[in-house]
């Protein structure tokens, strides 16, 4: 198989390259001169595009086992695929929740012929209530990397405290969602302007910034590595940004929602926008790209959140919160981050306001925080995340970044339809994604 | 037409043609009224005066003048006179924009009351008709009379004034404006074809 | 009135408000008939669909909707359960299939009265009986009615219009943060050109006020005398459990109108309250039923101005020619 005629982007920079890929590996990469397909191989057509070690997203609701009416495995995988990603992190909150070797071992399972590398989270806790910890060594040794309560946080500081402690040894990353329970009450939407205005219940920016401070505190404290899911605020930006300066031991991810969605857009009640943490004011927005730039934040990682409509189709106070990124994260973030910086089209002025001041991340920071460096976070970079280089694994993803199209709901490979972008024209797109080798997304059709 | 289906058809400028009657034709007629109908009710004894909101008011209320003068025997007895919006009884609603002018006023009860409704103009009788069910709504009457200033055909309910001021032969695309000051026949122009003429 | 739905007082403007007022005089005419009923909207059909129980609001509605002649139909979730698997979309779209020409509807969560009107396929229109702490016009406009005519029946003061309240000072005091009477009111107070102040401790306030047409203060023995109303919420059992405040006691003693309180208003000072009054709490019974109370009153403008909003959505045409 050879991908011809594209530009490889990696962690080793940028540079014109046909790559020749043999069985599961990267067999030669032509930098500077035009590769010949041997006889009887594949070429797959990169003119034009990015050549990039496949993403990787280390925050994906799959849903599987328990709400296969909002995804599976199998779809979940697929969309991914559709989006440039050759690995995900299932997150455990599923039903039952990645609690125990038994669960982990069907999602494993399950996950054998998907589109892309599945890779389940555990659980902090048992049953994500917050009281009692997993069998987190017990996990650890079926692969997992990464242990969360994600939906929720792990609210009680002295259990927090010794998940870090007993997760410090395992290898593994403590990830938290990162809301205090008391400060968000039935909070729905961002607290400020919009949900005094709309009369909504509001979850205060404070709620995250003070669960950050605590958990960065016991990371100090432990040493254990802590990884921060979907930050939201810029309060959280900064207290991340102070921490790492005094070398605590923590990464931080941003959502595609958030980088690129306020909380104007719920001025019209659509559940669709509905997610938690929320989305805030275009100062968080700005404050989130800022420490996207400045290294602060490390990842975009999607939250791909699916759910059926008939959880959305009710009232904001009880519809489901979250979104689905994965076919969207890449071309949304290029949209809207990439030098020269695009935008949506907006719900307000507030919006726009804010962007004027953003000058643009170059593609190679995009890649890192959506492939190399979520691979590394995960323990999965002997596989993914690059570089592009013989004898690598032939996890990659080919990215037209001129191509122009429309997000439309009911054309997503995901099981649901539950995007924010509806309509929204976005600008680049995965054209084709090699998974070990196997073309699994050909010129933007699912191959699997 | 009068005033009020004027101002529901549609929005224009009335523009007068033919002075049909002047101020002097209008207060004879009115004082001919008023003698027809004591001369019917054997005099003022139980009778209201019910004006429909908008046009029929004033005839209402000069018509009550008239008959207390007329019925010299029992001067200064004031005829009770009321106002009566029937919007909310049209059986165009829905089809046309529709909205009250005023409350309804009927200071007296109706029980046992000689009604006579005043309007300035009879045209199809529907305004009529949803007087009567509003007159029924507010009491019982032992009888319900109507005076018209201005007869001008095209009814399409079996409906007949008691008291005619003038009836007016008139094309149905005209528009009949009546007041104190006379009566004209003319049509509705454009706000704007009317603005273009001044 | 601008469009086919009343979300909120904001869809109406002072002109819109003016024209309910002017609607719900003639409808309190109607009310006092021996039959006090038209026929204005015979063959409409007002559905009420309350996710949120309010016995008063919404035998304000129903009998606004009877009285204008319209065919009724009542939803309640109690009696019809939201299943699993059957969204709110699904019910509201079963309802319009079955031929509906208004939905009146009250919910716990704000909003759902939008989210309701863009479901919709047809033309029917959606009021909002109250939604969460966002909105509930029609006590707005009902409580406007009540202050303009009982300031005529009182004073002889005959409304400026637009600015039926012009130069009027009112304070809206109490649970501020989860009433959606209190955003109505203030809205169409306002847009009706009175100054309003909100008056509550800061844990009972909306966390974020800019851009609202109001001042606060949280010293209600220093704004009495200036007010021209005071218009008093009514305090929830579960705000009293000492999350928001310490107790109900408390709260009478620093924002309660009490009958010494009440000595500090001026004389022609007028005191409301959407009701139920939790006598002795917001409201001494000794204010309550005294002579500036006009409490009575709005109970008894509320079906006259549900007719004028039904019959002005439905009945008068003011969308034919929009
Ligand atoms: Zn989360």
């Amino acid at each position: 198989m050879l991908v011809a005629g594209g530009t490889v982007v990696d962690q080793g920079g940028s540079r014109r390259a046909d790559v020749l890929v043999k069985g599961e590996v990267v067999a030669e990469v032509g930098e500077g001169r035009a590769l010949r397909a041997p006889a009887g191989a594949d070429v797959l057509d990169a003119s034009g595009c990015v050549v990039a070690p496949g993403l990787v997203d280390l925050h994906a609701h799959l849903r599987e086992p328990g709400a296969e009416e909002a995804e599976s495995i199998e779809t979940g995988a697929r969309a991914a695929a559709l989006g440039g990603y050759t690995a995900v992190v299932a997150m455990p909150n599923t039903s039952p929740p990645a609690d125990s070797a038994a669960v982990v071992r069907q999602v494993l399972q399950l996950a054998k012929g998907a589109s892309c590398d599945v890779r389940p989270a555990g659980t902090i806790t048992l049953g994500r209530e917050g009281r009692v910890l997993s069998p987190m060594a017990e996990l650890a040794a079926l692969g997992v990397t990464l242990f969360t309560d994600d939906g929720t946080g792990v609210q009680d500081p002295g259990l927090m405290r010794r998940a870090m402690e007993y997760a410090s040894v395992l290898g593994g990353v403590i990830a938290d969602h990162c809301e205090d329970a008391y400060l968000v009450g039935a909070g729905v939407v961002n607290e400020g302007a919009v949900s005094s205005a709309l009369g909504l219940p509001g979850r205060p920016a404070v709620a995250e910034e003070v669960m950050v401070l605590r958990d960065l505190a016991l990371a100090r404290l432990t040493g254990a590595r802590l990884h921060l899911l979907h930050l939201s605020a810029a309060a959280s930006v900064a207290a991340v940004r102070a921490a790492t300066a005094s070398g605590v031991q923590v990464t931080a991810e941003a959502t595609p929602h958030h980088l690129a969605l306020t909380q104007e857009w719920l001025a019209g009640y659509s559940t669709a926008f509905k997610v938690n943490p929320p989305l805030r004011t275009s100062a968080d927005m700005m404050a989130l790209r800022q420490g996207l730039s400045d290294g602060t934040i490390d990842v975009i990682a999607t939250d791909h959140a699916p759910h059926p409509p008939e959880a959305k189709e009710t009232s904001m106070c009880e519809a489901a919160p979250g979104m689905v990124g994965l076919e969207t994260a890449l071309a949304v973030s290029m949209t809207v981050l990439l030098d020269p910086p695009g935008s949506l089209s907006s719900p307000g002025r507030d919006n726009e306001a804010g962007q004027e001041h953003w000058t643009g991340l170059p593609l190679e920071r995009l890649l890192a925080a959506m492939s190399w460096l979520p691979a590394k976070i995960a323990g999965l970079s002997a596989l993914h995340g690059g570089p592009v280089a013989p004898g690598a694994p032939a996890n990659l993803c080919v990215v037209d970044p001129a191509r122009k199209w429309v997000v439309r709901p009911e054309k997503l490979a995901s099981r649901s339809h539950n995007t924010p972008f509806a309509g929204q024209e976005l600008t680049g797109k995965v054209r084709h994604t090699l998974l070990a080798g196997e073309p699994v997304v050909v010129a933007e059709e699912a191959q699997r | 037409m009068g005033k009020r289906e004027r101002a529901l058809l549609r929005p224009g400028k009335f523009r007068g043609r033919v002075l049909v009657m002047d101020a002097g034709d209008v207060q004879r007629a009115v004082w001919r009224i008023a003698h027809e109908i004591l001369e019917r009710n054997r005099g003022t004894e139980g009778l209201v005066l019910v004006g429909l909101q908008s046009g029929g008011v004033w005839l209402a209320k000069e018509l009550a003048k008239a008959v207390a003068a007329a019925s010299g025997s029992e001067a200064g007895r004031a005829v009770p006179v009321g106002a009566l919006d029937v919007a909310y009884y049209r059986d165009d609603i829905g089809l046309r924009p529709v909205l009250p002018v005023a409350a309804t006023d009927v200071p007296v009860a109706l029980d046992e009351a000689v009604v006579v409704l005043c309007d300035d103009v009879i045209f199809t009788g529907r305004t009529v008709r949803a007087a009567l069910n509003a007159l029924m709504d507010i009491g019982r009457p032992a009888a319900v009379q109507l005076a018209v200033m201005v007869d001008r055909g095209y009814r399409e309910l079996p409906v007949r004034p008691d008291y005619v001021g003038k009836n007016l032969p008139t094309r149905r695309d005209e528009m009949v404006d009546v007041s104190s000051e006379g009566v004209m026949l003319g049509e509705v122009v454009d706000e704007v074809s009317a603005g273009g003429q001044s | 009135m601008s469009g086919r739905h009343l979300l909120g007082v904001g869809d109406l403007g002072a002109e819109g408000i003016g024209e309910v007022l002017r609607l719900a005089e003639t409808f309190e005419e109607v009310g006092r008939r021996p039959i006090p009923r038209v026929p204005a909207l015979r063959g409409k059909t007002v559905v009420s669909t309350f996710f949120e129980e309010s016995t008063r609001t919404r035998l304000s509605f129903e009998l606004a909707a009877k009285r204008l002649s319209a065919d009724l139909s009542t939803f309640s979730s109690a009696s019809s359960s939201l299943k699993k698997g059957e969204s709110l979309r699904d019910t509201v779209l079963t309802i319009e299939a079955m031929g509906v020409d208004a939905f009146v509807v009250r919910h716990a969560c704000a909003g759902v009265p939008a989210q309701v009107a863009g479901w919709l396929s047809g033309e029917a229109s959606v009021v909002n009986a109250g939604d969460g702490a966002h909105e509930h016009p029609t006590q707005a406009l009902l409580d406007c009615y009540t202050l303009v005519r009982e300031r005529r029946a009182r004073f002889g003061a005959e409304p400026q219009r637009p600015l039926a309240l012009a130069g009027l000072h009112v304070a809206i005091v109490g649970d501020i943060r989860h009433s959606r009477v209190a955003r109505s009111c203030l809205l169409a107070f306002s847009a009706l050109g009175a100054s309003v102040t909100l008056v509550a401790p800061p844990t009972l306030l909306p966390p974020a006020l800019e851009g609202w047409p109001v001042e606060v203060s949280h010293d209600l023995d220093a704004l009495l005398p200036k007010c021209d109303v005071v218009y008093l919420l009514r305090l929830q059992n579960e705000r009293m459990e000492g999350q928001f405040l310490p107790s109900p006691r408390e709260y009478t003693a620093t924002y309660g109108l009490t009958a010494e309180r009440a000595r500090l208003l001026g004389p022609s000072a007028l005191v409301m309250h959407p009701g139920p009054v939790r006598r002795g709490v917001e409201l001494a019974a000794e204010v309550a039923d005294g002579p500036a109370s006009l409490v009575t009153s709005q109970v008894a403008s509320g079906v006259a101005v549900r007719m004028a909003v039904l019959y002005l959505l439905l009945g008068s045409g003011a969308l034919v020619g929009a």
